[in-house]
């Protein structure tokens, strides 16, 4: 695996009219992981993944998918991605099978070749049963994944996928997901959308949550829950140079800071073992933190509160020891 | 140019067609009803100077023809409406190879249609005058125009912004082939009528058709024809490529 990211996203902005979409967004995709961009409907995250397939010209700042720009190397790009949108690409009126030789020959596979492509898919996507039947007749989830595969048929080194499993019932949505996770282990980028924080949760590495044009949070399943879902501990510190010290310390496990009031926000579990652990680690000689809040909230809470103002925001629950 | 991409997408506008029950009427049926509705029904009251089966056939052509480069439009604007051009837009494949496709398929219809009205033409009484080169040149003339009308339709089914609105203009386009000498002769059509029958492509393609295998006089009605479907082919080319890439954007 090489140190360049398979997706590289610099300050980019797309208006529609006078609609801004997207309002300065900066991503980083490690090549060979899964990353869910998170968002409420209309947050920007179709647009995102149009302009990266390169399907829409943006504004300003850049974009580039595979060391190669968007715009400029739009056809370089081309080569090396596959784009599964919202809305089945499929011709309804074929079978399974044709529309993979069909996918096969469009990437300029021989015949004989995208025939065994499109048997090797079929199976691999659990629908050689149906291979041969026209997709009319095929399920919401036996479509999604008859898309998924016709995305596959060139071996891409990154994968869009814009909402997989929107619209989804649980089975057939749980069946996605396996199918998700499998495509890593053959070096793929992903890099999907979703509305539905489980989703990212279950499938990505990496989570950056969209809203209104803007990333709002970004950072493992497991940071990113802490932040939002989780229990979190806020430190008030007992002066200015305590809390500089204590913000470069932390780095990038201080989820939140306020300088006016010296708060700082970090991950716990909510356990007393851990916050104790935290307390003796952060101030051993009990002289830096002078109050703290320990706060819960709901994943819904933790979604609704990460993609609203943060002045609005509201703790479900505030506990004072 | 993605040339490789036109045989696949060939392939896959012809089994559309095929499976597409409606665009399949359209192309079986409908040239059958023409020929027996015109010949049987309004025949027995139109006086052409001529066995009217003789004086109709290139008229019914043209109407089969104009109906299945509806379909044509239909289909085309359907693929850019759903989400099938994203698809192949992000596989580097160009609209062209995915417009030719429609355009190869369309022809092949329209051809299939051509010779099931020529057929059924025969079987009703159908009896021409002409030899081998007659036949080669109206064949000939038809078949620019089929191209040509297939390119047009392509043209249409970009403007269209829906499969629904390609359908309600090339409803209406559909019904020029009767302001022509098609089915009629046009001295019987009032005069602003006229003017317009008299400077249309359907007129020139029908009359140097007739003219041919009737063992009339071609004259310059053949080079009209000609004139009409390059014409037609050229503007219908360059509108659907600026089209396109304003669609695509």
């Amino acid at each position: 695996m090489s140190d360049n990211p398979a997706i590289e996203v610099d300050d980019l902005t797309k208006s529609y009219g006078a609609v801004r979409v997207l309002d300065g967004i900066e991503l980083r995709v490690p090549a060979g992981t899964v990353f869910a961009l998170l968002g409420p409907n209309g947050a920007g995250k179709t647009t995102t993944v149009r302009i990266l397939a390169t399907l829409v010209t943006p504004d300003g700042g850049s974009a580039r998918v595979g060391g190669r720009d968007v715009v400029a190397e739009r056809h370089a790009v081309r080569r090396r991605i596959s784009l599964t949108g919202q809305y089945a690409a499929l011709d309804e009126i074929q079978t399974g099978r044709e529309n993979l030789e069909m996918m096969g020959r469009l990437r300029r596979l021989r015949p004989a070749a995208a025939r065994a492509r499109a048997t090797e898919l079929l199976e691999r996507f659990d629908l050689a049963d149906a291979g041969d039947r026209r997709v009319t007749g095929y399920s919401g989830g036996m479509r999604r994944r008859l898309d998924l595969a016709a995305s596959l048929v060139a071996s891409p080194e990154v994968i869009f996928l814009d909402e997989p499993t929107t619209g989804l019932d649980p089975r057939a949505r749980q069946s996605m997901w396996e199918v998700v996770t499998g495509l890593t282990a053959a070096g793929v980028t992903v890099f999907l959308t979703t509305q539905y924080l489980d989703e990212a949760e279950q499938l990505a590495d990496t989570i950056a949550v969209l809203d209104r044009g803007r990333i709002v949070a970004q950072g493992t399943a497991r940071e990113l829950k802490q932040r939002v879902g989780g229990a979190r501990l806020d430190l008030q510190l007992s002066d200015p140079p305590s809390f500089e010290q204590l913000i470069d310390y932390l780095g990038a496990r201080a989820l939140d800071s306020d300088r006016s009031t010296l708060t700082i926000g970090i991950a716990t579990d909510g356990s007393a073992a851990d916050a104790r652990a935290l307390f003796d680690e952060l101030d051993p000689r009990g002289t830096r933190i002078a109050r703290f809040e320990l706060r819960t909230a709901s994943l819904d809470d933790a979604f609704l509160t990460l993609t609203r103002d943060h002045t609005d925001a509201r703790e479900s629950e505030i506990a004072h020891v | 140019m993605s040339e490789y991409a036109v045989g696949p997408l060939v392939t896959r506008a012809l089994r559309l067609s095929l499976r597409n029950i409606e665009g399949l009427t359209t192309a079986l049926a409908l040239p059958v009803i023409m020929m027996l509705m015109f010949v049987y029904l309004f025949g027995g009251a139109i006086t052409t100077g001529t066995h009217y089966v003789d004086y109709v056939v290139p008229g019914v052509l043209l109407v089969c023809i104009s109906f299945g480069a509806g379909t044509t439009a239909i289909s085309l604007a359907h693929d850019l409406d759903g989400g099938i051009i994203d698809r192949f837009r992000s596989m580097d494949v160009r609209g062209e190879a995915l417009v030719n496709g429609h355009v190869v398929a369309s022809v092949a219809r329209n051809l299939l249609s051509a010779a099931l009205v020529v057929a059924v033409a025969f079987a009703i009484g159908f009896r021409p005058h002409a030899d081998v080169v007659d036949w080669l040149g109206a064949a000939g003339i038809l078949a620019l125009f089929v191209l040509a009308l297939s390119w047009f339709a392509a043209a249409i089914g970009i403007i269209a912004r829906s499969p629904e609105a390609a359908q309600g203009i090339s409803f209406l386009i559909s019904f020029f082939p009767y302001v022509s000498s098609a089915f009629v002769p046009i001295h019987t059509m009032p005069s602003a009528l006229q003017g317009v029958a008299n400077n249309q492509p359907a007129t020139a393609v029908v009359d140097s058709m007739r003219a041919l295998l009737t063992g009339g006089h071609v004259g310059a009605d053949a080079w009209h024809a000609v004139a009409w479907s390059i014409g037609l082919i050229v503007v219908s080319i360059a509108l659907s490529g600026i089209l396109f890439r304003r669609r695509a954007r």
